[in-house]
């Protein structure tokens, strides 16, 4: 065995235990990155949903209980008009290019969540400008 | 648009309907607050149309023309007597949607990403199958409660053997057909779960009676708020949920402030059948006949309410009835020239509809600060010369306080009884909504007035501008 040999193997040997080292930083970051995502993929939406639903009610108890009473008929009304955002939800129903049943279903919703929008703001400011006519 | 941006879009037609409850806390700031709610709406909806979902929008428009054209001319024309029913009936059509929404989704469910037909997550059949029940008793409830103000259903409590075990047996179906929905994703299942949720809000709404209206319609309001929650979670779109959580949460409270206005319970209302305990009610009716009572005449009551200082007005349902309350405030107006001090007291329940009688009175221009509530010009009855009860009576009623076996015994009253005459105005001599005889009607010093509201207003302002 020459000289010559051995260099060339040692060369091959460190070029070898580099591409490990490599290779085991990219095991590392990609553990890493599974470990990271693990800890929001098992957030379901349901729960951020939940939360947000949680406090949302906490917000509407304290801005309900601060309406004067005189105006609870015109409470009533314009929730009509808000909770009639349910819109959003026939919109996209109603949305695909495709015609089917669930177009359909959409179209419908959109025709009956319009009527309620248009319905309960307009009503709403009618009574609310009795109000300010019998200051 | 992203998904973020829209996101955030969805955040602030949020903020701007709690900014519309918000403005409510004050006359003044009612009507910007309002202007925040059709502002939050817009943004929803132009959020929802610039999104990636929608890809045709000509039926979108027709669809949006035909319902906006539809609640424009209903809102315009609409009596302001006729309040509580257009209110009722609005509330049904947030239910029929919210069901229409989940029905599509369960038929397409790509469309709201929830996965392809067939294998849709279980958290999302039970969020969809959720909002679907809630959404169909509103439905058929809200319809029941508009035909019973409107007059189309008895307003008397309609009420039959085994009818909670019924309604009992039904709601537990409901469960176990929701539960086999979640597990099996059957279009079947679906639709008879919304049939019998159908069937559920008529029979729930059925035996509760025409005064308890007040209760009933802002149980509903709550349910379509908690029906758009529902739809909110399928979608897992926060704007749905915020609002209604919003819309859930208003409905409750004002549930509650209105059966504590007759010091009953929510489950007391719900079950139903108040006032028809037919042993109660024929007592009460031998009683009538016996005491003497002093009936009076328009003209007797102008004179009496010419020459006092001070005059509180009761309006109750009987009011919005007769639509006198444009005749009832030209009276005022004409006492206010003689220079009586007249004042307004609202009972949180009079009416159909919380907020009813404030209403009814704006509308004929009467100044706000003239209008009362319970706890405000309650001590003030004492220094009255004069209480002018015009269609209402259990909420004046005395028993509340003294009789511990009458149907209405703790609930809040008027104090009418402390002021020196108390007139009454009425149709007839018969017991109010509760059954329960008024032993204010006998008194020395109570005046009836018999005869339509308005009529009576008239008489009285005639005789008024004789003297």
């Amino acid at each position: 065995m020459d000289i010559h040999t051995i260099t060339e193997q040692t060369t091959k040997i460190l070029n070898a235990s580099r591409e490990l080292t490599n290779e085991a930083k990219q095991l590392e970051t990609m553990t890493r990155q599974l470990v990271d995502q693990s800890g929001t993929a098992h957030l379901d939406p349901f729960v951020i949903g939940l939360t947000v639903f949680a406090l949302a009610c906490f917000v509407g108890y304290y801005v309900v209980w601060k309406v004067t009473p005189a105006l609870h008929s015109p409470l009533m009304s314009v929730t009509n008009a808000v909770s009639s955002v349910i819109i959003v939800g026939a919109l996209i129903a109603a949305g695909p290019a495709i015609s089917n049943i669930s177009t359909t279903f959409g179209f419908i919703a959109v025709v009956l969540a319009s009527i309620n929008i248009f319905g309960g703001f307009i009503v709403t400011q009618r009574m609310l400008q009795m109000f300010a006519k019998s200051k | 648009m992203s998904v973020n941006l829209s996101a955030f879009l969805y955040l602030i037609s949020a903020v701007c309907f709690i900014l519309a409850l918000r403005g409510l806390s004050s006359a003044a700031t009612s009507r910007s607050g309002n202007m925040y709610g059709v502002f939050g709406m817009v943004i929803a909806i132009l959020t929802t149309l610039l999104g990636s979902s929608i890809s045709r929008y000509s039926w979108i428009v027709v669809a949006i023309a035909l319902g906006g054209g539809l609640g424009t001319v209903i809102a315009k024309r609409i009596k302001m007597t006729a309040l509580p029913q257009l209110v009722a009936a609005f509330h049904s059509l947030v239910g029929l949607a919210a069901v229409f929404v989940a029905a599509a989704a369960l038929y397409s469910p790509e469309t709201f990403h929830l996965g392809s037909q067939g294998n849709m997550k279980a958290t999302s059949l039970f969020e969809m199958g959720l909002g679907t029940i809630v959404g169909a008793i509103t439905f058929t409830g809200s319809i029941i409660a508009f035909g019973k103000l409107q007059g189309l259903v008895s307003g008397k409590p309609l009420t039959f053997p085994r009818q909670h075990q019924l309604n009992a047996l039904l709601a537990i179906a409901l469960l176990v057909l929701l539960f086999i929905f979640m597990s099996t994703e059957s279009a079947s299942v679906f639709w008879l779960l919304t049939t019998l949720s159908f069937a559920l809000g008529l029979l729930l709404i059925m035996p509760i009676g025409g005064a308890d209206m007040p209760v009933v319609i802002s149980m509903l309001n709550s349910y379509s708020g908690w029906a758009a929650a529902g739809i909110g979670f399928t979608m897992s779109n926060n704007l749905l949920i915020i609002t209604g959580a919003l819309v859930g949460a208003s409905g409750a409270i004002l549930s509650y402030i209105m059966c504590k206005g007759m010091n009953r319970s929510i489950f007391n209302v719900i079950l139903g059948g108040f006032g028809t305990d037919p042993a109660s009610a024929s007592a009460a009716g031998t009683n009538t006949s016996d005491k003497p009572v002093k009936v009076s005449s328009g003209e007797d009551a102008a004179f009496i309410m010419g020459n006092a200082r001070n005059v509180i007005i009761v309006p109750g349902y009987g009011m919005a009835v007769a639509q006198a309350q444009h005749a009832l405030r030209e009276m005022v107006d004409t006492l206010k020239g003689k220079g009586v001090n007249v004042r307004y007291a609202i009972h949180p329940v009079a009416g159909r509809m919380p907020g009813h009688m404030n209403v009814l009175l704006a509308e004929a221009n009467v100044p706000y600060d003239e209008v009362l509530e319970l706890e405000d010009i309650n001590h003030d009855f004492a220094s009255t010369d004069v209480a002018f009860v015009i269609g209402a009576n259990d909420i004046t009623n005395p028993a509340a306080k003294t009789d511990a076996s009458s149907p209405i015994y703790g609930m809040p009253i008027l104090d009418v009884e402390k002021a020196k005459t108390v007139l009454f105005v009425k149709r007839s001599l018969a017991s109010g909504y509760a059954g329960v005889d008024n032993e204010l009607f006998y008194r020395d010093n109570t005046l009836m007035v018999l005869g339509d509201a308005k009529k009576v207003c008239e008489e009285i302002l005639k005789g008024l501008k004789e003297h």
